[in-house]
C-alpha cells in the first residue's frame, strides 16, 4: 500500500471510528485494559500469587489491597491485573491460531475446489456437528486439564468459523478474472495464493478474528471456571471467578472483580469489532446499508419561478439533481433537463453510461435514492400538476398507477420469494379494491397480454424459474398492471439476447399501439432506440444537447456529440471501421464551465468554453445544445 | 500451412462426476464437438446468445479449463507444461476490465507479472518493455503506480491489453473485449485492437454477442448455438447471405436503425439438449429427420461449414 493511500485510509478509519463513537469507546477502554496487562510486571503489585491467611478476604479498599483480597488472602487486584493478561494473551493467541488453521483450510477449500474441498469441508462439518462447548470440554478432557490445553481446544472448536468464512470468500475470489490473468501471467498457484487471494481475503479473516477473539477469551475463561484451564495458583480471569464462586454469598468482590473484568473485555472487544467490520465493509462504510427515503429529498432553489404547463402529458422543465455525500465532491448528474412527452407517444432518451439518463428518469417520481439524492430544482408536471410538489401520499398513489417503471434488470423489481401471480395480483389490488379472484384473472390477462407462453401455469412458478425474456415480461406485465399513461423502461432490453431483444422490443412497440401508452424509453443504443421511438433526447453530461424526431436526427445530427454516437456504433452490414470519439465524458463532480462536450469536439472553437451554451431552436421540432451545430437553422 | 491455432472436437461437460458424498450432478454439455483453424494474422469471431458457450470454449482455447475431449494445437503443436498455460503464447483480455486487475496491486505490479514469470526479464528490462507497451496502446506512464479503481473501464481495458501483449502472444483471445464498456469508448478500444493486430502479426478470437462488432472486425465468423458451431463463414457473407436458420434469426433479430422491430421470434435457448438438431424446436424449415439426427458440418468452401440438413440457398 502506498504511503498516501495508507495515510487516508486511516483518515478513513479515524472519521468512522469518530462517528461510531462506541466502537472508538471501546477501543479506548481496551487500550487501557491492555496496557495495564503489559505493564503488570512493571507496576508497583504484590506478587499475585502470595497467600496471606492472616489477610484473608479483605473488602476492597482495605490497606494495601485496593480491590480486597480472596480467601487465601491473595491480593486481588495484583491477581486481576496478572489474571486480565493471561486471559487476553490466551484469548489472543486462540484467535491467531483458530484464524491461521482455519485459513489455511478455507483458502485450500476454496481454491482448489472439488475433491479438496469436498474432504476438507466434511472435516469441518463434522467439528461443527458436536455441540460447541461440549466439543472443548471433550478435547480437554482427551489432552488434560491446562491452560495451554484450554487455549488448544478453544482454538480448535472455532476453527470450523474460520474455514468456513474464509472458504466462501476465496471461492468468489477464485474464480475472478485477475486470478485467470495471473494464471496466463505465468503465475504458479502458491504464488496466486500468496499474491492474489491472500490479500483479497485479509479483509475477511480480520474480521472473523475481531467477531470472534470476545468470545474466545469468554471460553477460556469458562473452562477455566470449571477447573480445567488456569491450575492454581496461577490466576486467569476464569478461574478467579470459579474461586469465588463459593464465597458469593460471603464476600461478593471475590467474583465480581473479575467478573467485571470479563465484562468490560469482552464488551469492548465486541464494540471495537463492530467498528473495524463496518470499515473494513465496503457496503457498510459507503453507508449503503441505511435505507433511502420515501422520497428524493427537494431543495428547490428555484422554488418562486412557476412555469406555466400545457397540454402535454409530462412535462419537464430545468431538472437538477445532485449526489451530496460527506467526504466526496458532490456529483451533479442532472443540471436542468427538459423533457415533454405526449399522450401516446415514445420518447427514447439516448446518452452513455454516467450521462444522467437513469437518474433523470427516477427524479420524475422522487425514485431517486435520498441520502445522497436531492433534487436540486426544476419541474415535473405530469398533466399539469407539479410532481417535485406533491406529498409522499400523493406520489405513492401516481407511482405504478399513472406512471410505471420497467427496469433494466427486472429481477430487482420482483420479489424472489413470491409466485409471478401472486405478484401481479398483489400490485393490482394495491391500487385498486378487487376481490382476489377477479385480480387473479386480471394477472393472467396481463400475462398473456405480454405473450407469455403457458400464462395460467407460469402464474405458479416464482422469478428465478423463469429465463430472462421470461422475467422481462413479468416486469413489463408488472409495470402494466393498473393501465399507467406513462412507462417508463431504463435498459429494459440491455441485459438480454439479440433473439429475445427483437421480442421484447416489438412486443413494446405492439402495446404502446394497443394501449396508446405514453413511453419513455432509456437506452445507449441508438440502432435500439430508432425501432421504437418518435422523438429522440440525446443526454450528455446531464443535459439535453439534442432533441427531435428520431428519424430527422439521425439523417441529419446538429450537435457533434449526437453524430458521433452515432457513427461510433458498428452497423450490421455497414462497412468496417466505426469512427471513434476520442476521449472520455466528463466527471459529473468536475464539469467543465462551458460546453461539457468541448474537449472531445473537433469543431470547438474559443466561445465553447467561455461560458454555459444554450439550448437553441433548430426547427418547430427540433432544439439543439451547441454554437456551431452541423446542421443550421 | 499449420494454422496459428486448431480446434479439433473440443467438447466440454461440466458436473456428472462422482463426488464424495451427495448425488452426482447431471451432466451440461457447454461446448460440443467444435473444430475450427484460423490461420495467422486472421481473426475469428464466435458469436451467440449467452450461455450458448462462448467463454466456455475460449477458456478451453487459453489453456484455462481443460476440456472433456478433442484437441487444441497451437502451430502445429500441444501445449506444453510449463509457466502459464501455453506458455504465454495464448493471452486473453477479460469482458471485466476492472475484474481483470487485482484491486490491491498497483499497475505497475500487474504489468510486470508476466514479464518476470513468462519471460524472465529483470527489472530495468521490465520498466524499458512496460514503456512500449503503454506507448502502443496510448495510457500514460505515470498510470503506473495507481491501483485498478482510480481507472474507467475503457481505460482499464487498455490496461488489460497491454498485459495480455506483454509476454509477445501468438494469439490473443478477446471475450466480449467492448462489452462493458461505454459506446463511445467502445469504437476506440476496437480500432486499437485493430492497429495493434497489424503492428503486432497477432490471431484474434474475438467473442461477442453483438453481431455488428464481430461483422466489422473478424475476418471469418463462427456462430455458436447450444455449444456447436452451426456456422462458420466470412464475415462479410455470414449474416447477408445466412445459411443456417439460426444465423438468420439472429441476423433479423439485431436492432438497425431504421428497421421496425424484427418479427416475434419464437423460444429461446432451450435448457437441455435435444435429440437431433438443438435448434429445431424453433425452426421453421425443421422436419421429421432434423428431430432423429444431429446435423453433421456439410462444408460449404475449404475450411467453412454450416450444420444443417436443410440449409437456406437463396441470399435474401
Ligand atoms: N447513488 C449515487 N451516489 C452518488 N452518485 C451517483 C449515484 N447514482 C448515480 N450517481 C452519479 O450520477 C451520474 C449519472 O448517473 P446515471 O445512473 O443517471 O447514469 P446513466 O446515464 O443512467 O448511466 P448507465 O448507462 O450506466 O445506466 C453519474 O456520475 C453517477 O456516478
Ligand atoms: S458548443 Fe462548441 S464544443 Fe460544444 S459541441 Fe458545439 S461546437 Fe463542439
Ligand atoms: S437441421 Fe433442420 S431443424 Fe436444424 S436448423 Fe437445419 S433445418 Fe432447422
Ligand atoms: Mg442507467
Amino acid at each position: 500500500m502506498s504511503g498516501a493511500r495508507f495515510a487516508a485510509s486511516f483518515a478513513a478509519l479515524g472519521a468512522l471510528l469518530l462517528r461510531h463513537r462506541l466502537a472508538g469507546l471501546g477501543a479506548l477502554v481496551l487500550l487501557v485494559v491492555a496496557a495495564l496487562a503489559a505493564a503488570a510486571p512493571l507496576l508497583p503489585l504484590p506478587n499475585p500469587d502470595l497467600t496471606d491467611l492472616a489477610n484473608r478476604l479483605q473488602r476492597p479498599g482495605a490497606p494495601g489491597h485496593p480491590l480486597g483480597t480472596d480467601h487465601l488472602g491473595r491480593d486481588l487486584l495484583a491477581r486481576l491485573v496478572w489474571g486480565t493478561r493471561l486471559s487476553l494473551a490466551v484469548g489472543v493467541f486462540a484467535s491467531l491460531i483458530a484464524a491461521l488453521a482455519g485459513s489455511c483450510i478455507g483458502i485450500a477449500a476454496g481454491f482448489f475446489g472439488g475433491r479438496t474441498d469436498n474432504l476438507l469441508m466434511r472435516g469441518i462439518d463434522m467439528l461443527m456437528a458436536f455441540p460447541y462447548i461440549l466439543l472443548a470440554l471433550a478435547i480437554v478432557a482427551a489432552l488434560g486439564p491446562g491452560l495451554l490445553n484450554a487455549l488448544y481446544a478453544v482454538a480448535i472448536v472455532n476453527i470450523p468459523f474460520f474455514a468456513r468464512s474464509v472458504r466462501g470468500a476465496t471461492a468468489a475470489i477464485a474464480h475472478r478474472e485477475f486470478v485467470d490473468a495471473a494464471r496466463l501471467a505465468g503465475m504458479r498457484n502458491w504464488r496466486i495464493i500468496g499474491g492474489e487471494i491472500l490479500p483479497n481475503v485479509a479483509p475477511v479473516i480480520t474480521i472473523a478474528m475481531s467477531t470472534t477473539i470476545g468470545w474466545m477469551i469468554l471460553e477460556t475463561a469458562g473452562l477455566s471456571f470449571l477447573g480445567l484451564g488456569s491450575q492454581p495458583p496461577q490466576a486467569d480471569l476464569g478461574s478467579m471467578l470459579g474461586e469465588g464462586r463459593n464465597l458469593l454469598i460471603n464476600a461478593p468482590h471475590v467474583s465480581v472483580v473479575p467478573g467485571a473484568m470479563i465484562f468490560v473485555v469482552v464488551v469492548s472487544i465486541n464494540l471495537l469489532g463492530d467498528g473495524v467490520r463496518d470499515w473494513l465493509d465496503p457496503r457498510l462504510r459507503a453507508g449503503q446499508l441505511s435505507r433511502p427515503a420515501a422520497v428524493t429529498r427537494i431543495e428547490r432553489a428555484d422554488a418562486g419561478a412557476a412555469h406555466r404547463p400545457d397540454g402535454a402529458l409530462l412535462q419537464v422543465r430545468g431538472l437538477r439533481t445532485r449526489f451530496v455525500s460527506a467526504g466526496a465532491r458532490t456529483q451533479y448528474a442532472v443540471n436542468g433537463v427538459d423533457l415533454t412527452v405526449d399522450a401516446g407517444q415514445c420518447l427514447g432518451l439516448i446518452g452513455e453510461s454516467g450521462s444522467g439518463k437513469s437518474v433523470t428518469a427516477l427524479s420524475l417520481l422522487g425514485l431517486a435514492p435520498s441520502p445522497p439524492a436531492v433534487i436540486g430544482g426544476g419541474r415535473v408536471y405530469l398533466a399539469g400538476e407539479d410532481l417535485l410538489a406533491a406529498d409522499f401520499e400523493r406520489l405513492r398513489a401516481i407511482r405504478g398507477r399513472r406512471v410505471a417503471y420497467i427496469f433494466q434488470n427486472p429481477m430487482a423489481a420482483l420479489h424472489p420469494l413470491m409466485t409471478v401471480g401472486a405478484q401481479l395480483t398483489e400490485a393490482i389490488r394495491c391500487h385498486r379494491r378487487m376481490p382476489r379472484q377477479a385480480a387473479l384473472d386480471e394477472a393472467l390477462g396481463l400475462l398473456r397480454q405480454v405473450r407469455m407462453p403457458g400464462a395460467a401455469a407460469r402464474a405458479r412458478q416464482y422469478p428465478h424459474e423463469l429465463s430472462g425474456g421470461m422475467r422481462q415480461r413479468v416486469g413489463i406485465a408488472l409495470a402494466l398492471a393498473n393501465a399507467p399513461e406513462l412507462v417508463i423502461a431504463d435498459e429494459p432490453t440491455t441485459a438480454l439476447d439479440v433473439t429475445v431483444q427483437a421480442q421484447i422490443l416489438q412486443l413494446l412497440a405492439q402495446l404502446r399501439r394497443e394501449r396508446n401508452l405514453a413511453l419513455i424509453f432509456v437506452t445507449h443504443d441508438f440502432a435500439v432506440l430508432s425501432q421504437l421511438c418518435d422523438r429522440v433526447a440525446v443526454m450528455y453530461a446531464g443535459r439535453i444537447v439534442e432533441s427531435g424526431p428520431t428519424h430527422d436526427i439521425l439523417a441529419r445530427p446538429a450537435h457533434p456529440y449526437t453524430a458521433g454516437l452515432i457513427r461510433c456504433a458498428p452497423r450490421l452490414g455497414g462497412g468496417r471501421r466505426p469512427a471513434a470519439i476520442p476521449g472520455l465524458p466528463p466527471a459529473a463532480d468536475r464539469l467543465p464551465r462551458g460546453c461539457a462536450f468541448a474537449p472531445r469536439c473537433a469543431r470547438r472553437r474559443e466561445a465553447c468554453e467561455a461560458g454555459k451554451v444554450a439550448s437553441t431552436r433548430l426547427s418547430a421540432a427540433r432544439r439543439v445544445r451547441c454554437l456551431y451545430p452541423l446542421e443550421a437553422a | 500451412m499449420t494454422a496459428a491455432i486448431e480446434a479439433r472436437n473440443l467438447s466440454k461437460t461440466f458436473g456428472g462426476e462422482r463426488r464424495w458424498f451427495g448425488r452426482a450432478r447431471p451432466p451440461v454439455c457447454a461446448v460440443r464437438e467444435v473444430s475450427f483453424r484460423v490461420a495467422a494474422g486472421e481473426t475469428l469471431g464466435i458469436v451467440g446468445e449467452s450461455g450458448c458457450g462462448k467463454t466456455t470454449l475460449a477458456r478451453m482455447l487459453a489453456g484455462l479449463l481443460p476440456p472433456s475431449g478433442g484437441r487444441i494445437s497451437v502451430d502445429g503443436k500441444e501445449p506444453r507444461a510449463g509457466a502459464g498455460p501455453w506458455g504465454g503464447l495464448v493471452q486473453y483480455v477479460f469482458q471485466d476490465p476492472l475484474g481483470a486487475l487485482n484491486p490491491r496491486k498497483t499497475i505497475r505490479q500487474i504489468m510486470h507479472a508476466p514479464l518476470r514469470h513468462l519471460l524472465g526479464m529483470d527489472a530495468p528490462a521490465r520498466e524499458a518493455r512496460v514503456a512500449e507497451l503503454f506507448d502502443a496502446v496510448n495510457l500514460h506512464l505515470a498510470f503506473l503506480d495507481r491501483y485498478p479503481h482510480e481507472f474507467s473501464g475503457g481505460q482499464a481495458q487498455r490496461i488489460g491489453i497491454a498485459r495480455a501483449l506483454a509476454a509477445n502472444p501468438r494469439i490473443v483471445v478477446l471475450d466480449e473485449p467492448v462489452s462493458a464498456l461505454d459506446v463511445s469508448v467502445q469504437a476506440q478500444v476496437l480500432n486499437l485492437l485493430a492497429d495493434l493486430r497489424r503492428a503486432y502479426h497477432l490471431t484474434y478470437l474475438l467473442i461477442s454477442h453483438d453481431l455488428a462488432v464481430v461483422e466489422a472486425v473478424s475476418d471469418r465468423v463462427a456462430v455458436l448455438y447450444c455449444g456447436a458451431i452451426v456456422e462458420l463463414a466470412d464475415a462479410a457473407e455470414v449474416f447477408a447471405r445466412a445459411r443456417h436458420p439460426y444465423t438468420r434469426l439472429l441476423a433479423d433479430s439485431a436492432p438497425v436503425p431504421g428497421r421496425p422491430p424484427a418479427a416475434a421470434a419464437p423460444g429461446e435457448l432451450p435448457d437441455a439438449p435435444t435429440r437431433g438438431c438443438a435448434f429445431a424446436a424453433r425452426c421453421s424449415r425443421a422436419d421429421a429427420a432434423c428431430r432423429q439426427r444431429a446435423p453433421e458440418p456439410v462444408y460449404t468452401r475449404k475450411e467453412n461449414y454450416v450444420r444443417c440438413f436443410r440449409p437456406l440457398e437463396t441470399p435474401r
